[in-house]
């Protein structure tokens, strides 16, 4: 498998969330497509460390398939904190506001 | 065409598909439940790529925890199509306009670099199981492990005090 098709993957999947998050104002939506460009992103670190595990960087340093999935693991553990604190803004703006739409955020204006 | 390349074209279709109708459905658990569906599509690709433990781990915390608490907060809120806010014309087509130029220049890109016929191993090797990324994340990794911990305190903390009622 060549790796030009991981990367037009996770670059459709990354433009998809982009346009999730320009287009649409629910902000849990937004937030829902927050998530998937991270996990684009994801799903593209892993497709190069297994890159570099097939030419011959792996014969000067070994450890470079493992670091990159170590990589993806912390990116996963700030993913789901940030979750967990944006989902509590979330609630608390609709507590505020009773809408969900992020053009009442222009609120905080005055 | 060998099972690996079916089984990517499948999966890869199944997660464009899905990403698309979480843009374009009306209702948010629509949404929600077609995001997990990418989710798995995303863990079957990590397999395919022998990294078993990234595709348990992003079952487990992205369609077990992280999906169900969206569950949770649209269920709290009772949001359903009908109040679904009203969206200008004008500002969705230029979103998608926008979103479309960068991926045509992110294709272009990668389309003419030299280096983007790299073969890549897809089975074989064992650095994506769940003994080595151990051994690796535990003696080499130990310290941004245990700051991840502090931060998961953080988090913790911080969502309560917003959450709480009153200032």
């Amino acid at each position: 498998m060549e790796i030009q098709w991981y990367i037009g993957l996770s670059v459709a999947l990354f433009c998809t969330g982009i346009v999730g998050v320009l287009t649409r104002r629910n902000s849990i939506i937004i937030f829902m497509c927050i998530e998937l460009m991270l996990n684009s992103v994801n799903l593209l670190l892993v497709a190069f460390s297994k890159m570099h595990a097939a030419t011959a960087v792996l014969q000067s340093n070994p450890n470079v398939v493992s670091d990159a999935q170590i990589f993806v693991f912390f990116i996963m553990v700030v993913a789901a904190a940030e979750v967990s604190v944006g989902l509590a803004i979330i609630v608390m703006l609709y507590r505020n506001t009773h809408s969900v739409d992020v053009n009442f955020l222009n609120r905080l204006k005055n | 065409m060998s099972i690996t390349e079916i089984l990517f074209w499948g999966l890869s279709a199944l997660a464009l598909f899905s990403a698309i109708m979480v843009v374009a459905s009306k209702s948010p658990v629509h949404s929600i439940l077609y995001l997990i569906v990418v989710f798995f599509a995303i863990s079957g690709h990590y397999i395919l790529m022998n990294a078993q433990f990234l595709a348990i781990v992003n079952i487990i915390v992205y369609a077990g925890a992280i999906m169900v608490l969206f569950l949770f907060v649209v269920m709290l809120m009772n949001l359903n199509a009908e109040s679904e806010p009203k969206k200008n014309r004008l500002i969705q087509f230029a979103g998608l306009i926008s979103g479309g130029c960068l991926f045509l220049v992110l294709i272009a890109g990668i389309t003419r670099s030299t280096s983007s016929n790299n073969m890549m191993q897809m089975g074989g090797g064992d650095f994506g199981l769940i003994k080595n990324l151990g051994m690796i994340l535990f003696k080499d990794y130990v310290i941004p492990f245990e700051i991840s911990s502090v931060l998961f305190l953080s988090a913790m903390i911080g969502a309560v005090v917003i959450s709480k009622k009153g200032d």
